[in-house]
């Protein structure tokens, strides 16, 4: 600036400057000031009275919000085996009003989206404003529409669920609502960990469209993450095929059946049938998307009575070679009578669990004080939650001992007056597949060594595995559940089903097994609901399904066999030893 | 007077190299986002051929196809030899993880 003024001085020096009339002067400040006041004014004008829309304005011709997508997460089995997975799909949108096609174009595009001009013509017609011409086409399709360039006519991105595995997993998975979001299963109860929540950024674009540069923050997507199920789907369709012959071979109304690993707790399949496929939303019906292995709770009958068993043997009351006076077939407590059908003779306690024996379970029972058998009975997770966090989970209902009556205590231990779901029935039978330690059972995937709740001592559990071989032994009620190359262990039910004022002539027909018996690799829970072309016997019913589970399970997880490959010897038809309960 | 000028023409200096390095940088900022774009595609085709293998492999399909045009079946208990390996010897499954 010194420069300047230095300048002006000297010419003012050279050249003085002719005087100005202040009149003039006064005038030309006047009108000079005011078109300065007028600029000053439109810049505040602007800047503070518009500003907000002009920048609006300004941002909307080069700053642009691009989201940033983030996906569902997958769900997978135990192998990484994609059971449920998000891909992206395209739907096809206008405004009718500024939909502006030949026809010409409404047929090629017709003939892109695999229908007829005709039907694409009525749709338009007959929407309002907004159409959607096609939704969850490939992106293939749709690029092929766009490239029609028929004016008005836009896509859209979304998420569509898939589930390879169908019908087989359903029940478990549940399923997506049109935005992705889990509304049923563990698709809904993880759902914090398996949605995406999209990010977004802002970016300014040229006269292209093309982003040039992040203009503000990022916010970043949080991407869903990865769920991996205990599920092997291999055994999972195993379990599927084989429990959905039997039921229709024994026009059962439904069933299900549970594998667990025997070491870990793991679930390793849980079918249930009816189910539904969840690939196809307009066949849904309620009842065939129930998952009753968790959610429905039965009286198990017999499966129940080596707890009772296991309980009497642990307090030291009873060894496996007492002998239960049970001779009559009868027992009567109080104003009530317990039957036996097919028992004879006195029968020591490993004979009480062979041949499924009402009367002699009870006695068992009736030998220890009430409290004793409820408390023995819970730790091996009656009437306790299986914490497996599934939507609807039942607990079942194992009455407090304060309100057991003897005749009570004597039907809870042959497993009537007390209620349990499938899953929960498996995971007591990890009391005798170990050390006698209840597992926790999980859905998901585990890793390392599962630490239980220990309930009876090792000892007791292991003569628990050689009297439940024996039940499933020529003698015992279970034979049918022997399976060629390994020993199996397990023990059958068939129980009554509790209807209004007492029990009908509706049976649930169970079994419940591990095998090998040498080293317990899996539990295997089945049940048959209602099963009603004539056999009802657990033996004749479950345990078949059982050993045909079993068997193939070992082999597909290349256990090697703990027997030498003898002929079985099955009963003739009708000749089982049967019990009823 | 020099020292302005010289002053003038760094100025100018700096402000054309501005202008190229924000342009460069804009150019950079395109190829970035066409990686990232080519990234997603894949990520999306890598879903879909994940979903496809899935669809192909299910056991249903498995079972039908060993069963049926392939003709294989279970061999009998009896045709089954056990060759017993020392555990150190097992290689776990493939898909095992």
């Amino acid at each position: 600036m010194t420069f300047n003024i230095g300048l002006l001085s000297s010419r003012r020096k050279q050249a003085p400057m002719p005087e100005l009339s202040p009149v003039r002067a006064l005038f030309i400040f006047a009108v000079l000031g005011a078109l300065f006041l007028v600029l000053i004014g439109k810049a505040f004008y602007l800047q503070w009275v518009r500003g907000d829309f002009l920048q609006a304005q300004g941002a909307a011709r080069h700053v642009r919000d691009v989201e940033i997508p983030a996906h569902r997460g997958k769900i997978t089995d135990r192998f990484g085996e994609a059971l449920a997975i998000s891909t992206p799909v395209k739907s096809l949108w206008a405004f009718t009003g500024k939909l502006n096609a030949s026809d010409e174009q409404i047929k090629a595009l017709a003939k892109v989206l695999d229908t007829s001009p005709q039907a694409l013509k009525k749709r338009i017609e007959a929407a309002g404003d907004f159409v959607y011409l096609a939704k969850g086409v490939s992106p293939e399709v749709a690029e092929e529409a766009l490239a029609l360039k028929i004016p008005g006519l836009y896509d859209e991105r979304v998420y569509r669920r898939f589930y390879p595995a169908g019908e087989l997993t359903s029940q478990i998975l549940g399923f997506t609502d049109v935005d992705d979001y889990g509304q049923e299963g563990l698709e809904l109860v993880r759902q914090d960990w398996l949605g995406g929540k999209p990010g977004s950024r802002r970016v300014i674009i040229n006269r292209k469209g093309d982003a040039v540069e992040d203009f503000a923050g990022v916010r970043a997507p949080q991407e869903g993450r990865n769920l991996a199920l205990s599920l092997d789907l291999r055994l999972q369709y195993l379990a599927q095929t084989e429990l959905r012959a039997a039921i229709t071979e024994h026009k059962a109304k439904a069933g299900s059946l549970v594998i667990l690993d025997a070491q870990t707790g793991e679930v390793l399949a849980l079918s249930n049938w009816p189910t539904y496929n969840p690939n196809r939303r307009d066949e849904l019906v309620p009842a065939r998307m129930r998952n009753r292995a968790l959610i429905d709770v039965f009286e198990p009958g017999s499966t129940f009575k080596p707890f009772t068993v296991a309980i009497a043997l642990d307090a030291g009351r009873v060894r496996p070679t007492t002998v239960m006076e049970t001779a009559s077939g009868q027992w009567t407590i109080g104003r009530a009578t317990i039957h036996d059908n097919s028992v004879k003779g006195d029968l020591t306690v490993e004979q009480v669990l062979q041949r499924s024996s009402n009367v002699g379970t009870a006695k068992v029972a009736l030998m220890m004080p009430s409290e004793k058998v409820w408390q023995g009975l819970s730790s091996a997770g009656f009437g306790m939650p299986v914490n497996t966090g599934f939507p609807g989970e039942s607990t079942g209902r194992l009455r407090p001992a304060k309100s057991w009556r003897p005749i009570e205590q004597a039907t809870i231990s042959y497993g009537h007056g007390v209620s349990v779901n499938l899953l929960q029935l498996a995971r007591g039978y990890t009391i005798f597949t170990g050390d006698g330690e209840l597992k926790p059972v999980s859905l998901y995937r585990t890793s390392g060594d599962v630490v239980g709740k220990p309930v009876i001592s090792p000892t007791t559990a292991a003569e628990m595995r050689r009297m439940l071989e024996m039940a499933s032994l020529p003698g015992g009620t279970g034979v049918r559940a022997q399976v060629p190359d390994y020993r199996v262990a397990g023990k059958t039910g068939t129980a009554r089903k509790p209807e209004k004022g007492g029990y009908g002539n509706k049976y649930v027909s169970s079994f419940v097994g591990f095998a090998p018996v040498s080293s317990p690799r899996l539990i295997v829970a089945v049940m048959i609901d209602e099963p009603s072309a004539g056999k009802y016997y657990g033996s004749v019913v479950a345990a078949p399904v059982f050993s045909s589970v079993v068997g193939k399970a070992l082999r597909m997880l290349n256990v090697p066999p703990d027997r030498s490959a003898v002929p079985i010897m099955l009963p003739f038809d009708g000749e089982d030893i049967m019990e009823e309960t | 007077m020099v020292r302005a000028g010289v002053l003038l023409l760094l100025l100018i200096v700096c402000a054309l190299s501005l202008v190229t390095s924000r342009h460069q940088a804009r150019m950079l900022f395109v190829e970035l986002e066409r990686g990232r774009q080519q990234a997603q595609t894949y990520e999306v085709d890598y879903d879909r051929l994940q979903l496809e293998s899935s669809t192909w492999s299910v056991p249903a399909r498995i079972d039908r196809l060993g069963r049926g045009p392939l003709a294989m079946q279970l061999p009998e208990p009896g045709r089954i030899q056990v060759i017993e390996v020392p555990p150190s010897q097992i290689f776990s499954r493939g898909r095992e993880q």
